[in-house]
């Protein structure tokens, strides 16, 4: 029976691009479903580019720009967009921190107003950088210290598969490092990478582009331009023997491995990197999935397992140098080994006989369905649209993304496999220190 | 430094006019064999969410979290293979997943196999079939999976307070022991899914870019012959919350404590709900609200403190909870207490109770402006008897509710004399400070 294939569907949200005399970028992406907007400011700036001795300080002085602005007291910017229906957060990313509201639609200018006033400065001082030192402290811990499989594998395995420090470190940061922070710090991070022409605003949902271009330029035009630094290249070169690590993890009842495979460099070879996105699919997604099959039905060597590109879990908004991921968490007195030898025979079965008839396909058609739903969210097409922007200069890149997974070919599928080979893989594994 | 131009201070701008919250083109339609289904247009991409709620009160718990791990196993003539790869053929999935009230199956797909999804979804309804094989693979995992959740400190303190705050009731215990899943077999799962996982009481919601009329017969068409009439369980309401001393469970080593309060709360067509609902925002339920603003942002105790009222069938809870850090447990609490206690015992600002209306009507139309979101409220408000209209009128009284009104609700809900109390932490450590404030009873840890 020849295998119908899903016909992949698009969609096609508008996309506004301009630039203010200052360098800020903006993209206006208007759909009037609904009546919210989401508004999304986009530094370049992440976790790669802290400096030696400040481990942490990217996400530590993202909780600072919530604390009180140029004409905004602290606890202002929570209460006046909570106060107008709105909720807000931020986050750091390995190459970009991000901060964003969700608001009803009638408080557009005030969200515009919001990201502008602190783009023009937050207020740094020793009492808020104190208070948000702790508040961060309370944050590894419940993410990582206080808990089993904290930080795996996105904080124990880069430092295995990498070798500088900028791709290597620990990005939540050691309580040294943190508690050592000044406010100087805080306002050199500012000044050299909180720049105007190093930031990207993006505004989707129920907008009117006119209205909204006229606010745009009213609130940020005055930002005082300040123009992007320079991006140091992080490369590093691949590897070219297996690296393997062990740590014993006092509170996780279960032994876990996580394998990571550098992948070719999403932005400037994104045909070349796309087919990986489309195998860790293949191998992970679902009871119908390779190594799901394999390894939890058939073998029952594993319990349950994952597969991703990006140590973050962000195909499409991370730089080279990044990885594809696979990791597992195994039964009591599972065998690591064993389910890495097993990974390199599916992978290997995988490029020497290919993939079954409609394997591809079905696998495509479930990768659309999860890339639309995500859009759906009028935030997630601001945030995704602006990191677009920011790293590629291309936000409608997310109205293609269907149709680009779905030209993927088995040859190029095959081909990706076939370069995951044990020798260039950095693996990771947890010990149970809380087996019972 | 870069010299700015100085202009003076800058106002934060107004708000426009409001939107009036909107409830999107729907329908409904009860087939013959009982199923009531609910489809909800929103055509914003090209697919649609399904929720299927079966109503699931006093099912066995280890079968019932068997059932939900193994229903889409495989039936007389697919294999779980092949029902994941013929999902995934129309961009579609499914999972199971049980709690004390339903079952639930949840998926999403290409609206183009919305057809196919429920010709598969009543394939596993009719005719899951539980294979050895497969049960003792899940078996297995199941019991895994609860060994890293009792390794959670977020899991063991809501064990914990669901055992102190329900008692008898079947709310009490949610996850069930290693052992219980060991025992059970697939002859116990046919016999579960035979008297329970049938079509009257259930309801079925789609959401997506459907024509509601037409999604309906697509239902019709695919689950009419889904039949059956087993036993349908009525859950007890659930006990008044008994105050007593602070249940202190210890976790030699932690180097947080979670602290849980339990508070009344009542149901959502309940009138107090709407005040109670803006009073537990002013306490606690957003970013912007005194409990927040106090342990986190004044003192660093906490990252995350919330408080939230959660719905269930047969009785409504308010659960407040922070993690934080160990040598901060008494000082935490002792704020906490305050911030109870001032809001049951003074009336709150007039311009905290408009933020806090503002933020609760606002959420309501974030809240369905997603397939996802929209599918989840729907789905949420016809298990408890209720549909999508409802929030017409909640906006109306959340619109309505006067400090007064929030006063009072306070004053009865919020008392911390009312409340349950647990703390889950290192006792030797946390203790005295805790002792220094009220009773404490202590625990060792359940594994």
């Amino acid at each position: 029976m020849a295998a119908r294939r899903s016909r992949i569907p698009a969609t096609k949200y508008p996309v506004e691009r301009f630039t203010l005399d200052n360098g800020l970028r903006v993209v206006l992406t208007p759909d009037r479903s609904a009546p919210v907007i989401g508004v999304a400011v986009v530094y370049d700036v992440g976790i790669r580019s802290e400096p030696e001795g400040r481990t942490g300080f990217a996400h530590l002085f993202e909780h600072l720009m919530f604390q009180g602005s140029e004409n905004l007291e602290k606890l202002a910017h929570f209460r006046h967009v909570q106060g107008a229906g709105g909720t807000f957060n931020g986050s750091t990313h390995l190459d970009y921190t991000d901060y964003f509201e969700t608001l009803p639609s009638n408080a557009l200018e005030r969200a515009l107003f919001l990201e502008a006033d602190r783009m023009r400065g937050p207020r740094l001082t020793e009492e808020n950088l104190r208070n948000q030192v702790d508040v961060v402290k309370e944050e590894i811990r419940v993410n990582v210290l206080n808990r089993p499989y904290g930080g795996f594998p996105w904080l124990t395995l880069p430092p295995v598969m990498f070798d500088t420090f900028p791709n290597a470190h620990d990005g939540y940061g050691s309580f040294d490092d943190l508690e050592s922070a000044t406010v100087a710090d805080a306002a050199d991070f500012f000044r050299r990478y909180y720049a105007s022409g190093n930031a990207v605003l993006a505004v989707s949902g129920d907008i009117d582009v006119a209205e909204a271009t006229e606010l745009v330029t009213r609130h940020f035009g005055d930002v005082p331009a300040r123009p992007a630094p320079r991006r140091p290249a992080f490369t590093e070169p691949d590897l070219t023997a297996e690296r393997r690590t062990s740590y014993t993890d006092a509170l996780a009842p279960l032994p876990a491995v996580a394998g990571a495979w550098r992948v070719p460099d999403p932005v400037t070879d994104f045909a070349a990197y796309l087919p990986y996105v489309v195998l860790a699919e293949v191998l992970t997604d679902g009871d119908a999935s390779r190594l799901v099959e394999r390894l939890v039905q058939r073998d029952r060597t594993v319990t349950s397992l994952g597969g991703y590109l990006g140590f973050m879990g962000d195909p499409f908004d991370v730089r080279d140098p990044t990885a594809l991921l696979l990791q597992a968490h195994l039964p009591p007195g599972g065998d690591v080994d064993k389910v890495l030898r097993t990974m390199d025979e599916e992978l290997d079965r995988l490029a020497t006989d290919g993939l079954t008839e409609g394997e591809l396909a079905r696998t495509q058609a479930r990768m659309a369905t999860h890339l639309l739903r995500d859009t759906d969210a009028v935030l997630g097409r601001a945030l995704r649209m602006a990191v677009l922007e920011q790293q590629r200069g291309e936000p409608g890149l997310l109205n293609d993304l269907p149709r680009l997974v779905g030209e993927v070919t088995e040859e190029q599928v095959r081909s990706a496999a076939a370069t995951l080979r044990p020798e260039r893989r950095a693996a990771v594994e947890v010990i149970a220190g809380g087996a019972r | 430094m870069t010299t700015t131009v100085p202009t003076g201070p800058r106002t934060l701008p107004p708000l426009g006019p409001t939107r009036k919250l909107k409830v999107p083109k729907q329908a409904e339609r009860t087939l013959r064999n009982g199923l009531t289904v609910i489809a909800v247009r929103r055509p914003a991409v090209p697919l649609v969410e399904l929720r299927l709620w079966v109503p699931f009160g006093r099912a066995h718990l280890a079968r019932g979290a068997m059932l939900s791990q193994t229903m889409l196993s495989g039936t007389e003539s697919m294999t779980s293979v092949q029902i994941a790869a013929e999902l995934q053929k129309v961009g579609g999935g499914l999972s199971a997943g049980v709690d004390p009230d339903r079952l639930m199956l949840s998926g999403a797909g290409l609206v183009t196999g919305l057809d196919r999804m429920l010709e598969l979804l009543a394939e596993v309804l009719t005719g899951a079939s539980y294979p050895s094989d497969d049960v003792a693979t899940e078996r297995d995992r199941l019991v895994d999976r609860i060994q890293v959740a009792q390794s959670q400190p977020a899991h063991l303190a809501r064990e914990a307070l669901l055992k102190r705050i329900y008692g008898r009731h079947p709310y009490a215990t949610q996850t069930p022991e290693p052992g219980q899943i060991r025992a059970v077999r697939p002859a116990a799962l046919r016999t579960l899914h035979a008297e329970r996982v049938h079509p009257a009481g259930a309801q079925l919601v789609l959401v997506g870019d459907v024509q509601p009329e037409k999604a309906l017969d697509a239902a019709e068409r695919a689950l009419g012959g889904w039949a059956g009439a087993g036993r349908v369980a009525e859950l007890p309401g659930t006990p008044p919350l008994e105050p007593g001393p602070l249940l202190l469970v210890d976790r030699p080593g932690s180097v947080q404590s979670s602290l849980r309060i339990a508070l009344p709360a009542v149901p959502r067509t309940d009138p107090d709900h709407a005040p109670l609902q803006l009073a537990n925002l002013i306490f606690g339920g957003y970013f912007s609200s005194r409990w927040v603003e106090n342990i986190r942002e004044d003192k660093g105790y906490t990252y995350g403190p919330h408080s939230v009222i959660e719905h269930s069938v047969a009785g409504s809870v308010l659960v407040a909870a922070a993690e934080v850090a160990t040598e901060v447990t008494g000082p935490a609490l002792l704020e906490t207490t305050y911030e109870l206690g001032r809001l049951a015992s003074l009336p709150p600002k007039p311009e905290e109770l408009e933020q806090a209306r503002q933020y609760a009507l606002g959420t309501l139309q974030l809240g369905m402006s997603t397939q996802a979101g929209l599918a989840a409220l729907t789905s949420a408000y016809a298990g408890n008897g209720l549909r999508l209209d409802f929030l017409a009128e909640y906006a109306v009284r959340l619109a309505k509710a006067t400090t007064d009104d929030v006063a009072r609700v306070a004053a009865h809900y919020l008392a911390p004399a009312r409340a349950a109390v647990v703390v889950l932490g290192d006792a030797e450590r946390v203790s005295p400070g805790l002792a220094a404030l009220t009773a404490v009873r202590t625990e060792p840890v359940q594994r």
